[in-house]
Formats: C-alpha cells, structure tokens, sequence
C-alpha cells in the first residue's frame, strides 16, 4: 500500500472546505440560540458555490483519472460532473428552503449545516474508489437525510418519515456493509480496480464463486434500495410525502443522482467480469420499477406521493442506461439525471409556493384553477409536467429518448419497449395535474403569493433550463460524454 | 417579385411567427386586455398568412421535389437534423393551416370571452406545431411537431369547449397519444433497423439518419416483415388522426365540445395530419407493406365512409352531423390515397384540401348560428332562410360542395377519387359512389329542415344575419370553393410530381399477382422492382 502523501490533501480542498462550512454552522446554531435564516442561508450558499469554483480551479477533470489517498478517492471527469450536479442541487435546495423555514419557525443553523454535510457526503461518493469510502461517504449522506426528513419534530408525519427512512436504510446499509465484506472475503480488497482484477481468478474457485456472487447480490440489493427501484422502493412514498418538501426535493435530486453515481462506478468499474449477471438482474429490476412505479403513481391522490412513486418510475428508465453498459447508455444516465434534477428542483419548488401551511399543496385539488390565480406558476408547472411525461420539447424528451435508443441499441430492446409504454401511461398522472390548473375552477380566489422572488427564480431558472436542453441537448450530452473517460 | 423568398429560411419564418406571437401575446399583454389580444393574435396569424402566401408562386412546379430547404445538424449524437422542406402536398397544407388560422381566429373574436389571453396563445402554439408537422423532412423533428400539437388542442378543448369538455379532451388525448406512442416505435424500429447499417451508402460510416426523403430511398430494402410491423404501428398513430373506423371514436366528442375554431382547425387541419401520414411514410416507405395491407385499408376506408354516412344521417345536432361527416369524407380520402394510383392520390389529397375548407366553413356557420341561438338542434330551427338570408346563401353554397356539387370543390376531388378507385376496383368505386349519394341525402336532408319551410320557431324570428367580420371570413373560403371547382389544374399541377413520386415507389415494390409479400419473396419483389 503507498503511503499518504501530504499534499495530496490539497486535492480535496473543496470537501474540507464544505465540511468545515458545515461544522461551524452547527456550531454557530449551538452557541447561538437564534440565528437568523437569512444568514444562514447566504453563507450555505456561498459555501457551496466557493466549494464549485474550488472544485473546477483545484480538481477540475485531470487528463487521466487520478487516484489518491491509497486508493480511497479518485479524481475523474466522472466525478467532477456529479460533483457540479450535486453543488447545483444543494444550492438551488437551500434557495427553496427560505421561506419555509422562515414560516416554520424551525432554527435554519441546523437545517442548513445538515444539507452542507449531506453534500460533503455526496462529493465524496462521486470520488469513492474503494467500497469502504463509499460505504462512509453514502452513511454521512444518509445519517444527515434521516435527520432532515424528520427536521419538523412537531410534525406527525415528518416524525414517521424520518423513523422509516431510517430503520429502512439502516437495513440496507447493513445488506450493503454485507455485501462488501463478503466480496472483500472473496477477493481480499475492497479497492474498485483491483476488485475488477481479482474477481475473475476468486471466483474460478467453487467457494470464491459462491462468496463473491452472494457478496455483489447483496451489494446490488442495497444500491438499489438507495436509488429506489421496485422492490426496495417502499420507504420512497412515506419519506417524499412526509419531509419538509425542501428536504424531499434534496432527496429526489442530489441524493438519488448520487446514489446512481455510485452504482454505476461500483458496476463499471468494480465488476466489469459479471456484467452479463448485473445486465440482467437491473434489466429486471428496471421493467418491474417502470411498471410499478407508474401504476403506482396513477392511484395516488397526494401530489407529494404520486411524485414519489413518479420518481420510482424514473429511476426505472434510468437503470435502462445502466444495463445497455455501453457508452451511449452511460452518459444518457448523467443527461438524464441532469435534466431530471432541474425539473424535480422546479416541481417541488411549485409545490412549495402552494403551500400555505406546511403540509397543503399536497391535493390535487389545491392545484385547482391555479392559471386563473397564477398563470406563470401554472405555465411553469406545465413545462414541468410535460417534461416528467417526456414530451418534446423539453430536457425529458431527450433524456427519455436517448435512454431508449442506448438500450435498443445494446439489444434490450424489450427493455426499452415497456419503458415507451410505460411512460405512455405517466402521461395519466402528470396531465391530472393540468388538468387541475387549466380546466377546473378554483375553490378559493386568493391569488398564489409570488412575494418569494428566491424561489419564483428558481423555478423560472428550472423551466428555462428544462426548455433550453428539450432545444439544444448537444453541449450537456458533449460534456456528459467526455465525463467518461476510463469509466468503460 | 417574390425572390427574397429564397433568401431567407421561408419555412422557419412561418412556422414560428406564431410561436413568437404566443410568446408576445404571453408576456406583453395583461389578463383584462382582451381585445388587444384578440387583435394581435389575428394580426400574426393574418402575417403568418402573407408571408406563406409566396411559397405558392416561387415553388418551381418542375423543380425539386422538395424546395425551401432548410438543413441544419441538430442532435448530432443521433444523428438528427433540423430539416424543413415541402413538396406540392405539404405546400398545400401550409396554405390550408394558414389560411384557415386567419378564419379561425377571425371567428373567435365574439364566441371567446373567457380566458382570452390564454386561448390565443395556445391557438397560436397550435398553429406552429401543424405547421411544423406538414414541413418537418426529419422524422424526429416530425414526431416533435406532433406531439407539440397535442397539447395545445387538449387545451383548447378542455378549457373552451361544451359541457362535456373535460371527458372529451381527455378522450382526445388518449386517442392520439397511445397512436403518437406507437408511432414513435415504428419510428425508432426503422431508425435502428437502418443504423444497422443499410442506409451506409455513401460509406461514411454513420447510417444514423431520420431523414424521411432517405428512408424512401431504401424502401424496397426494408423487410417485408419489418415493413408489416412499423406500417402497423404508424397505421394506428395515423387512422386515430384520420380517424379511421373503428378508431374515431374520440372524434365526434372532440368536435362536438370544442370550441368553433377548434372544431375549425381540428376537422380543417388535424385530421389532414393522419392521411398526410399515410402519403408522406406509410406508402413510399412501406409500400410492400402497404400492397400486402391493401384490402384491410379499402375496406376500413369503405366502412368509414358507409357508417360515417349513416351515423350522421340519424343526427339531431349540427355540429355532430357535421362531425360524421367528416369521418365518411375521410374515409373518402383514404380510399384515394390508397387506390394506389396517380388520379386516386390526387383526388385524395385534393379531397384533403377541399373537406379543409368545406368542413371548416361548415363550423364556421354552426358556429355562427350557435352564437346567436345558443343552440345546435336541427328541430329548433326551419325556415330561417327568410330571416337571414346571406347566411342561407353562403350555407348552400358550402353544402353543395360538400356534396360534390360540379363547379364546386367538393366534385372535382370525389371525381378523381372515384375514377382512381375504379382502376383498382369496381367495387370500391359503387362504395364510394354510394357514400357520396348518403351525403348529398343527409347534407340536403339537414339543409331543408334548417333552412326551408315555415319559420317554425318564434325564437328565430328576426335573427340578425351575417356581419360584416363573418362576412370576411367565410367568403374567402366560398371563393376558393369555386377557384378549385372550376379551375382545379394548378392545383393538380402542384401535386404531379410529388404524386408521380409516390406512386413509382409503391408501383415499383408491387408484387407479381397471386404471390403474397413474405419473407422469403421480398428479394424478388425488389429485383423486378421498376418493370
């Protein structure tokens, strides 16, 4: 094993510095007992956008990839894209959280330093190199999304989600941790490369075989649990519908885009010897998340939970790319997840403009003649809802299309037909939501309060997004694609 | 004169002077300014108009098959382009979708009163996503189009439409959207199917391409098989539009509760777009497909026009005789497009244009006495003529060519039909010839008990006739009626080549008689191809 080199620490400035900008809001709200949001907020933000300028000046996307700290991090444009995905993600979430917190009486210190560490956590993943930093990474990521699910303690529901969320994912990072010992039994490293290298000669021998397949099933089965795919979907509905909807929004964006990061580079680069095994089990896994999710979704009557089990669906299409395990396949994963991202940070953010009280803005009903009361919200929730169906022109068009054709084009094409029909019946769910805002009168004529310029921006920002990558999907597919380099 | 046509990209100006008058409309006007709305939206639309007006004196009747070409690398991973082009039949289609907008939206001035601003910018939406559909020379960019349109109809029907407006929307809806999804399968099996490797002809190495003029090059190359499969999903993508018996359905709910200038635009333009689609793909991409499936056609085609007929015939609304209408003059159509042969293609296209205008003009006069009455029953009516005497005139000038009156329209397009269906068989023509005896029965039927006899209801008496604004837009339509029923050659001269062009393709891959498009036999389908 090399030793450490001390400057190689300088790599990983832009965590320490997100970690400590963490820390010390925590600890400010600890010395402190009321600190105001807006502070709060304005130095989460800046500490996220220092930790982006730090990222592309110190790490940036080196020629080669780059591994450090004995083989724990590593330093590639794969990384360096999810990074910039999730800095975006926090700081748009932490634009959202404003005046719900501000509304909720709840002290933001806590709030905000959670998302920081959160983020940290994620950082880190995108960079793992050896199961084992994963492993620690995914957990700080985790242990912080439990306590910000159940960040309204008053609140019943936010109670439950959090217990859920935890006892649910504590059980899968156990299945996980699991996994990655009976793997290390079976090869002697953890480290992803040298797990890539070893596994063909462990498992030629019967007990290797019958210790490493039962270690990558277990593993796998927890990588799903965290990007939510049918069967190990079912903390999703409860934990979406239960945290405070910033949270939800974290969650659906940042922490499933970093879940899929990490099991594409645990898939790819760690167990390239079984993929014809790992194509197969997600091939299944997918068909059954796209079906059941959107079944799913059509019988819901809350908002927050039909986006859940919506975003069950999506990370149905999104396995899709996975298991084409090619090139095209891959960077629609990270074009997907892009697009999604900025369209989930616009839905929620809607949703949170609609809510009154915490927990409204839940029922369809409340979307109910909303283009009279606020054409703009409306307009942009459509955009938004027309993008989550896949309708041109819009970034989920393309995300959709191009995951389709990746996997059509690596021969799974019954794959990629349940996923176009699939998402023929998404089309039911989302248009209920229209159908609410532009054909249904409004119960109550309260113009919607807009007096939220942070959060009007950001789902302004969103839809342009949204609408600009349904136009011109070249550059972030350009970038996408040259974020690969040695991850095939 | 018109020369600075061909400087510019024409077709993009067109087709998104609308979306850009949305945008305006969207962001420049307030919710109470109704009527500045009303104004600038028709005043685009009008523009739209004028501006398409050229393409009919520049486009070169001899040249290219396409002309105005636009090509631009759009999505360069999938190897998409941003291409617009038209030939002699979407150039008449661009006209028919411009020129109908302007009477749409003239027509909206005093039935829309709610929801203004909202109503014309979908309209406007609308307008850009047909446009784009009729000039789109990519199949992606087609599928965009297409699905583009659909959401601004929805609306239009759900927020503006009758009573029963949400159930007929959401029909709507459905209907085209499990169509539009099938179709983008038949869209992609072509796609991959050709990626692996057929269409490599210049040896480039990248036979990615959804260019549309391609894939009709390579026709006779696709499998017989494949052909059967994509042909089926387009079929159903298509026959929702026309819409085909069994699949219209959706269509007399969506006509009878949308709005006047949605039923307008919706029997004028929309369903063009899925006979538009079965002569622009389905016969010059998959003609072995289409000879093997040509009696399933003929006969669907048959029955539409049959049950059409009769359906409206037992009808006690306008608007909904109206409807079936269409659905029997659609399937008159399809039974032209599908004679396979150069006067049966014309007449159907030619037919597309004129059921447009007639169609159109019909709702437009529904329209009109609905305004006034608030009713569409034929009982409530009769002997109206007297009161409103302008209106009886120009109502019977428009039902005359929708029965294929001679020296109007509507007869020049069921001539041509008819003598085309003759050459393929006789059966098919004594059908058409049957259909067009129905409508003539139930147009004139509804005609008298409207127009003619006592003033039967009080409530009729002193109804105002038509003003000077419905003046402006039904006579132009009344014009164009007589231009095409009495001098239709420069249309048909528009459609020769682009005709001729298809019926080589689907001529050429015809198979040998009693030898049935297999497997096994597309190879010497494609060897005696052109004899």
């Amino acid at each position: 094993m090399d030793s450490i080199q001390p400057q190689e620490f300088l790599v990983l400035l832009p965590e320490i510095v997100l970690a400590t900008a963490g820390m010390l809001l925590l600890l400010s709200g600890a010395l402190k007992s009321s600190n105001g949001y807006r502070i709060c907020s304005a130095v989460s933000l800046a500490a996220l956008v220092g930790t982006a300028v730090l990222l592309v000046t110190v790490q940036g996307v080196p020629e080669t990839p780059r591994v450090i700290l004995s083989g724990m991090f590593i330093v590639d444009g794969y990384a360096f894209f999810w990074k910039l995905l999730f800095l975006m993600a926090a700081a748009l979430t932490v634009v959202l959280s404003d005046r719900f917190l501000s509304d909720g009486g709840y002290r933001p210190a806590e709030f905000y330093s959670l998302i920081l560490l959160a983020t940290t956590g994620m950082l880190f993943m995108a960079s793992g190199h050896s199961l084992l930093s994963i492993w620690i990474s995914l957990e700080l990521m985790a242990l912080s999304s439990y306590i910000l699910a159940g960040f309204f303690k008053h609140e019943r529901k936010s109670n439950e989600a959090a217990l859920k969320y935890f006892i649910l994912g504590a059980l899968s990072s156990g299945i996980l941790v699991y996994g990655i010992s009976l793997l290390y039994g079976a090869t002697g490293t953890v480290q992803l490369d040298l797990l890539a290298s070893t596994l063909p000669s462990a498992m030629s021998l019967d007990a290797g075989y019958r210790l490493a397949a039962a270690g990558w099933l277990l593993l796998a089965m927890g990588l799903f649990f965290k990007v939510a795919a049918v069967p190990f979907h079912v903390w999703t509905p409860d934990v979406y519908e239960g945290a405070p909807t910033p949270v939800t929004v974290f969650l659906a964006t940042a922490s499933k885009a970093a879940s899929f990061a990490i099991l594409v580079r645990i898939f790819y680069q760690g167990l390239p010897y079984l993929r014809p095994d790992w194509q197969w089990v997600t091939a299944g896994i997918a068909v059954i998340t796209m079906i059941w999710g959107n079944l799913a979704a059509l019988t819901q009557s809350n908002v927050k939970r039909m986006l859940a089990y919506s975003s069950v669906a999506h990370a149905g299409y999104v396995l899709m790319g996975v298991l084409a395990a090619t090139e095209d396949g891959l960077w629609s994963v990270l074009f997907y997840l892009f697009a999604y991202t900025f369209i989930t940070i616009g839905t929620f953010g809607t949703v949170i403009l609609l809510e009154r009280k915490e927990y409204a803005g839940e029922t369809y009903d409340d979307y109910a003649g909303l283009a009279q009361r606020s054409p703009f919200l409306a307009a942009m929730m459509l955009v938004f809802m027309l993008a989550l169906t896949g309708i041109p022109p819009t970034g989920g068009f393309f995300g959709k299309i191009y995951l389709f054709a990746a996997a059509v084009e690596a021969g799974w094409i019954w794959v990629a037909v349940v996923g176009v029909l699939t998402s023929a019946i998404s089309l039911f769910y989302y248009i209920g939501i229209a159908v609410q805002m532009y054909l249904k009168d409004s119960s109550d004529d309260t113009p919607s309060a807009l007096h939220a310029p942070g959060l009007v921006g950001t789902i302004a920002l969103c839809a342009v997004v949204t609408v600009l990558l349904g136009i011109l999907p070249g550059p972030l597919v350009q970038f996408a694609k040259s974020s690969l380099g040695g991850l095939l | 004169m018109f020369d600075w046509v061909l400087q510019v990209p024409i077709l993009s100006i067109v087709c998104y002077l609308p979306l850009l008058g949305a945008l305006a409309v969207m962001f420049l006007f307030k919710k109470e300014q109704g009527e500045g709305v009303r104004k600038f939206a028709t005043a685009i639309a009008f523009l739209d108009f004028l501006i398409s007006l050229p393409l009919w004196f520049v486009f070169e009747r001899d040249g290219e098959l396409f002309q105005f070409r636009e090509s631009h690398s759009w999505i360069e991973t999938l190897g998409v382009r941003y291409e617009f082009g038209v030939d002699g039949i979407a150039l008449l289609l661009v006209l028919l979708t411009t020129l109908l907008g302007v009477l749409a939206f003239l027509s909206s001035w005093s039935a829309i009163r709610v929801r203004e601003k909202e109503y014309y910018v979908f309209m406007l939406l609308l307008q850009t996503g047909m446009l784009g559909v009729f000039m789109a020379m990519d199949f992606f960019l087609f599928y965009v189009f297409w699905e583009v349109m659909l959401v601004p109809m929805y609306f239009l029907i759900g927020i503006w439409g009758g009573p029963r407006r949400l159930y007929a929307a959401i029909k709507f809806f459905l209907y085209t959207l499990v169509g539009s999804v099938l179709m983008l399968l038949g869209i992609l099996a072509l796609y991959f199917y050709n990626a692996g490797g057929l269409l490599d002809m210049e040896g480039l190495g990248n036979p990615r391409t959804f260019s549309i003029t391609q894939f009709h090059d390579i026709a006779s190359q696709i499998p017989a098989e494949l052909q059967f499969w994509v042909f089926l999903a387009f079929f159903v993508g298509f026959a929702i539009k026309v819409p085909m018996f069994p699949f219209h359905t959706w269509l007399p709910d969506a006509h009878v509760e949308a709005p006047t200038a949605g039923s307008v635009i919706l029997a004028g333009v929309l369903l063009k777009m899925g006979t538009y689609g079965f002569v622009r793909f389905s016969l010059p991409i998959l003609p072995v497909a289409t000879w093997e499936l040509l009696p399933w056609m003929a006969f669907l085609a048959i029955v539409g026009i049959i049950y059409g007929a009769l359906v409206a015939m037992a009808q006690k609304d306008m608007k909904k005789l109206v409807a079936y209408s269409s659905v029997s003059h659609l399937g008159f159509v399809m039974l032209g497009v599908f004679a396979l042969n150069g006067p049966g293609l014309n007449g159907g296209i030619l037919q597309m244009i004129n059921h447009g205008l007639s169609t159109g003009a019909l709702f437009l006069l529904v329209g009109v006495i609905y305004e006034r009455r608030h009713t569409r029953m034929i009982a409530e009516y009769g002997g109206i003529s007297a009161e409103m005497p302008l209106f009886a005139t120009v109502f019977l000038i428009i039902t005359m060519s929708s029965i294929g009156l001679p020296a109007l329209n509507g007869f020049v397009g069921e001539f041509t039909i008819l003598v085309g269906a003759f050459n393929r068989s006789w059966f098919w023509a004594l059908m058409g010839a049957i259909g067009i005896v129905l409508g003539a029965a139930y147009m004139l039927w509804m005609y008298q008990r409207v127009f003619f006899g006592p003033l039967k209801n009080p409530e009729n008496k002193g109804l105002s006739d038509l003003n000077r604004r419905e003046l402006l837009y039904l006579v132009p339509v009344v014009v164009l009626c007589f231009w095409i029923g009495l001098y239709p050659k420069p249309f048909f001269r528009i459609l020769e080549k682009p005709v001729s062009y298809i019926v080589e393709i689907v001529e050429s891959n015809r198979p040998e008689p009693g030898q049935h498009a297999d497997m096994g036999s597309i190879h010497r389908i494609s060897e005696h191809g052109g004899d």
